[in-house]
């Protein structure tokens, strides 16, 4: 990996102050990299601030959030922009695809005019030929293109997500953030999808930042993974070591709550308890209260974050670098 | 549904309402005790017993009520005869005809500055929820929504007659009386600018809250936060992603809203004397002339009715959901 | 029965502890029980009666007399003390908005409930009359309605007859708010249990979809007792109010007709107005508030200012 990393994020720390009952912490010190071409997995259960990661670094969160920490972005750092600078970077550098394309779409502007307002948006080519390269996207996503004059109602829920890949491609960004694309998707649509992606990062060379709950989909798509409980990372490193030899004891149980790799069905709710409350995080080791292998100095010490292995990061008591 | 079905189940509605009000006003017709010929007559002209047993006959009184008497007013009130007014001695339609034109500018134009205003502000308030500019929006629609339309005609009355000479009532000055409206326009514009502003301050309110309502909600649509992922500035979303949207519900509040507009009229031309159908109905009640109260229930009821459905059509041409397929 | 109206108990007790510190809601409040206080104790209130005419020294009636000649509110263009009118108008102001009121919130509760909770063609039927309802301009039928049992001679008081259309016309958003909170209701658990061991419709209705639905039914009431009483004041200027027991309507009714404006007279056309919106303006706010605090609405939208980046404090656990 002698290449520069594209996006760098250190020690991203997110805080949502809610009023009168002081800040709930649905970040803290996170940090990865992101390489050209690579597919990064965030995974974890719900609520464990993996789509707050993306939405942090966009800065899309409303008043109420407070972030610290660096986000480099080729060396320069996203969070000290102003938000009118901020506003280049959005879809131009890093586009996203959202969890629900049925409300992501705007429901009453046909689908190729909000693919291609996104072109004109940022000054890239005239009108004309932005209209032009919308029919190219639609056709690179496997819509038709004349039904870019459809609205988002006359499309399926996957041409919907299509349209959505397509409109997060318009500006040909080097990095897509994709927020659990397949969700609300039915089995096979999903795989449609997935594959998408697959070809079109191969062809664009595009950085992926996957969020989602599917290991499944993280064997077959990532090169690296960052394993996320309770607003921390849990573990972080390439996909084939973290499966082959996990680390961190909720990454173990993960993998064991899914077995079969060829079947790609996740119930990470086999883990027994449930996880911490942001407003409520414990004091020790996040995972302490529903570890099968907790220290006494787990519910009271909070592990570092260690690298145990050439780019292979874990926080647990239990690891030694 | 497609268009074709929606727009016919409106018209449905819209039929069906107009039947309810042609029937509710020919029932409060004949429940009024006495004589019907009275009611068709009046009540204190003097006549014979053979001629009213004449009237009775070209009437068809002597018919049964339904459906014989029930088709027969249909058929007149389809003709346009909705009888003589007691009071004025005139074909009511005549008298409504004539008075139309006077509510329809004070209404039109009322409506026309509280839509415009209140999108905006309201728009505003929405947006900047919680500052000071949306507090004192909230705070004026609150005030607005409680204060009686013809106590603030009042107030602005007295306030305006003695303050800034405007005209006390009527729709132009008494010389200009019986002139065609638009050789008199600078005097109409002095006449029409108290009773215009009560109509505004009281809509105002109305449509502003619910412009912030509906602008609240599309803003925390996901497709909001799609465009702001784009890198759109704050007014670019405002205006290409959350303005239509928002403007959706207004178009229905508006036509539902006629009702009250209508209501509205009443009072303030009463207030302002100002010689249109809502005075005439205030005029009516007072001087108990029911030919000419249930020809102008009859006519403020189906135009509302109308005008409601004229709105259904203009919501499927803006709503592309309603308006493909 | 007696477990769910203990709940409901307990969570207004619960309720108070919010409210308490809400000041919109605090200050509705005290519009409204102020006026209502006013109005029970009116005869504390003033040395006359709302009738009495009061006459200077030669015995004349004293007419358009100024605050500054006869307090606190001077006379109206009969010479009757403005302040006793408003005191006394003040019942029937209240009593005609809250009976309206009460009528309303009956009908619109319990036809909002078959509709919701039976469903099928009660529902459709409920619907389709409310909206009809709905687009029928209400002033207008009201009008027609009252003068129409006006002239059967019924020999009933006006009073009760703006009482009853009012009640009468009054009751659709009760119906379709009440109608889609009994749908929402309806989908829980413990409805459907309670239909799975037998129990009768009356009873589920009584026992677990009533007390859910009071706190709502208590916060549309507030709400709709302002517009009885803005609606009870629009008619009795219109001069349909009983002018034997003037309410605020019927006070402004008086004063319009008899040139109040022209005279100058703004204490005899100013207070009865600001009563309106005193007691409107606090049903409003106390309604808002209660309806609020039940279905609290969205916290924030997308637009909302942006998000605060703090500056970095520190270096964390590696780099």
């Amino acid at each position: 990996m002698a290449e520069m990393p594209l996006l760098q994020v250190r020690h991203l720390t997110t805080e949502f102050l809610l009023p009168g009952k002081g800040a709930a912490r649905a970040l803290e010190d996170v940090s990865f990299d992101v390489y050209p071409g690579q597919t990064i997995g965030l995974v974890g259960e719900s609520g464990c601030g993996k789509t707050t990661v993306l939405m942090s670094i966009l800065r899309l969160l409303p008043t109420q959030a407070q972030i610290s920490g660096r986000v480099l972005f080729r060396g320069l750092d996203l969070l000290a922009l102003s938000e009118r600078q901020m506003r280049e970077y959005r879809w131009k550098e890093i586009a996203i695809v959202f969890q629900g394309a049925m409300n992501a779409l705007n429901p009453v502007m046909s689908v190729g005019e909000q693919i291609c307002e996104a072109i004109t948006l940022h000054g890239l080519m005239p009108r004309r030929e932005a209209e032009a390269r919308t029919g190219e996207l639609l056709e690179l996503v496997g819509i038709p293109k004349e039904r870019g004059v459809q609205y988002p109602f006359q499309y399926s829920g996957g041409m919907r997500q299509r349209a959505m890949i397509a409109m997060a491609l318009a500006c040909s960004p080097c990095i897509l953030f994709a927020d659990e694309p397949t969700t609300a998707l039915d089995v096979m649509v999903q795989a449609q999808i997935l594959e998408l992606l697959g070809n079109i990062q191969r062809k664009m060379g595009l950085a992926i930042v996957l969020v989602t709950h599917d290991l499944g989909v993280v064997a077959e798509m990532c090169d690296m993974v960052v394993v996320m409980y309770g607003g921390k990372v849990a573990e972080y490193g390439p996909v084939d070591r973290i499966f082959n030899n996990p680390q961190h004891p909720y990454t173990q149980k993960l993998l064991e709550a899914f077995p079969d790799l060829a079947q790609p069905v996740a119930s990470l709710a086999s883990i027994p308890g449930a996880p911490p409350r942001l407003s409520e995080l414990p004091p020790g080791c996040r995972f302490a209260p529903r570890c099968h292998v907790c220290l006494p100095q787990c519910a009271s010490e909070a592990p570092p974050l260690l690298e145990i292995a050439p780019g292979h990061f874990s926080a647990c008591h239990l690891c030694k670098s | 549904m497609s268009r074709r079905t929606y727009l016919l189940r409106k018209l449905i509605f819209a039929l069906v309402t107009i039947f309810v009000v042609l029937v509710i006003n020919f029932v409060l017709f004949r429940v009024l005790p006495g004589d019907p010929v009275r009611a068709v007559i009046g009540r204190n002209v003097k006549i014979s017993a053979e001629a009213q047993q004449a009237l009775r006959q070209q009437f068809g009184l002597d018919k049964p009520i339904f459906p014989d008497q029930f088709l027969d007013t249909l058929r007149q009130w389809a003709q346009g005869n909705l009888g003589i007014s007691w009071s004025l001695r005139r074909p009511v339609a005549e008298i409504l005809m004539s008075k139309l034109g006077n509510t329809l500018l004070l209404i039109g134009l009322g409506q026309l500055l509280s839509i415009i205003l209140g999108v905006f502000l309201g728009l505003f308030a929405g947006w900047k929820r919680k500052t000071v500019f949306d507090v004192a929006a909230l705070t004026f629609s609150l005030i607005a929504w409680a204060t009686p339309t013809f106590w603030l005609g009042i107030i602005l009355l007295a306030a305006g007659s003695s303050w800034l000479g405007l005209p006390t009532g009527g729709i132009v000055s008494p010389e200009n009386v019986g002139k065609p409206l638009y050789t008199v326009l600078p005097d109409l514009a002095r006449h029409l600018v108290l009773p215009t502003l009560t109509l505004t301050i009281l809509y105002l309110g109305e449509y502003m809250l619910i412009m912030r309502s509906s602008i609240l909600e599309v803003l925390s649509e996901d497709y909001i936060l799609t465009a702001k992922a784009k890198g759109m500035s704050p007014w670019q979303v405002l205006w290409r992603h959350a303005l239509k949207n928002a403007m959706l519900p207004i178009v229905t509040i508006v036509a539902l809203n006629l009702g009250f507009t209508v209501s509205g009229a009443i009072y303030i031309e009463t207030v302002f004397s100002y010689d249109g159908l809502g005075k005439l109905f205030q005029t009516a009640l007072v001087k108990q002339d029911y030919p000419l109260l249930q020809g102008a229930f009859l006519l403020l009821a189906v135009s509302v009715i109308v005008a409601n459905f004229l709105a259904d059509i203009l919501y499927t041409a803006l709503d592309p959901r309603v308006k493909a397929n | 029965m007696r477990e769910s109206w203990l709940l409901f108990w307990r969570n207004l007790r619960e309720f108070w502890r919010v409210f308490r510190h809400n000041r919109m809601g605090m200050i509705g409040a005290f519009l409204l029980l102020s006026a209502v206080l006013i109005a029970l104790f009116a005869p504390f209130l003033s040395p006359y009666e709302p009738s009495l005419v009061i006459r200077d020294a030669t015995g004349r009636g004293l007419t358009f007399a100024p605050p500054a000649v006869h307090g606190p509110l001077g006379t109206d263009d009969a010479g009757r003390d403005v302040w006793t009118q408003l005191v006394y108008g003040a019942r029937i102001s209240l009593l005609v908005g809250l009976l309206a009121g009460f009528i309303a919130m009956f009908i619109g509760s319990l036809l909002g409930i078959l509709a919701g909770y039976f469903g099928g063609w009660i529902d459709t039927l409920i619907m389709r009359v409310t909206d009809v309802l709905l687009v029928i301009p209400d002033l207008p039928l009201m009008l027609v309605l009252v003068a129409t049992l006006r002239q059967m001679e019924l020999k009933i008081s006006p009073l009760v007859v703006l009482i009853l259309v009012i009640g009468l016309l009054y009751w659709t958003s009760t119906a379709r708010l009440v109608r889609s909170q009994v749908l929402s209701i309806k989908e829980r658990q413990f409805v459907a249990r309670a239909r799975a061991i037998g129990a009768g419709h009356f009873h589920i209705i009584r026992r677990h979809i009533l007390p859910q639905l009071m706190p709502l039914i208590v916060a549309n009431t507030v709400l709709i007792l302002s517009t009885a009483i803005l609606i009870e004041s629009g008619l009795s200027f219109l001069g349909l109010g009983d002018p034997t027991q003037p309410s605020w309507g019927t006070m402004l009714n008086f004063a319009f007709d008899r040139n109040a404006i022209s005279n100058g007279a703004w204490w005899f056309y100013l207070p009865p107005g600001l009563a309106i919106v005193w007691v409107s303006l606090g049903c409003v706010l106390l309604g808002n508030v209660l309806e609020e605090m039940l279905n609290p609405r969205l916290t924030a939208h997308h637009l909302e200012g942006d998000v605060r980046v703090r500056p970095l404090e520190g270096e964390g656990a590696y780099g």
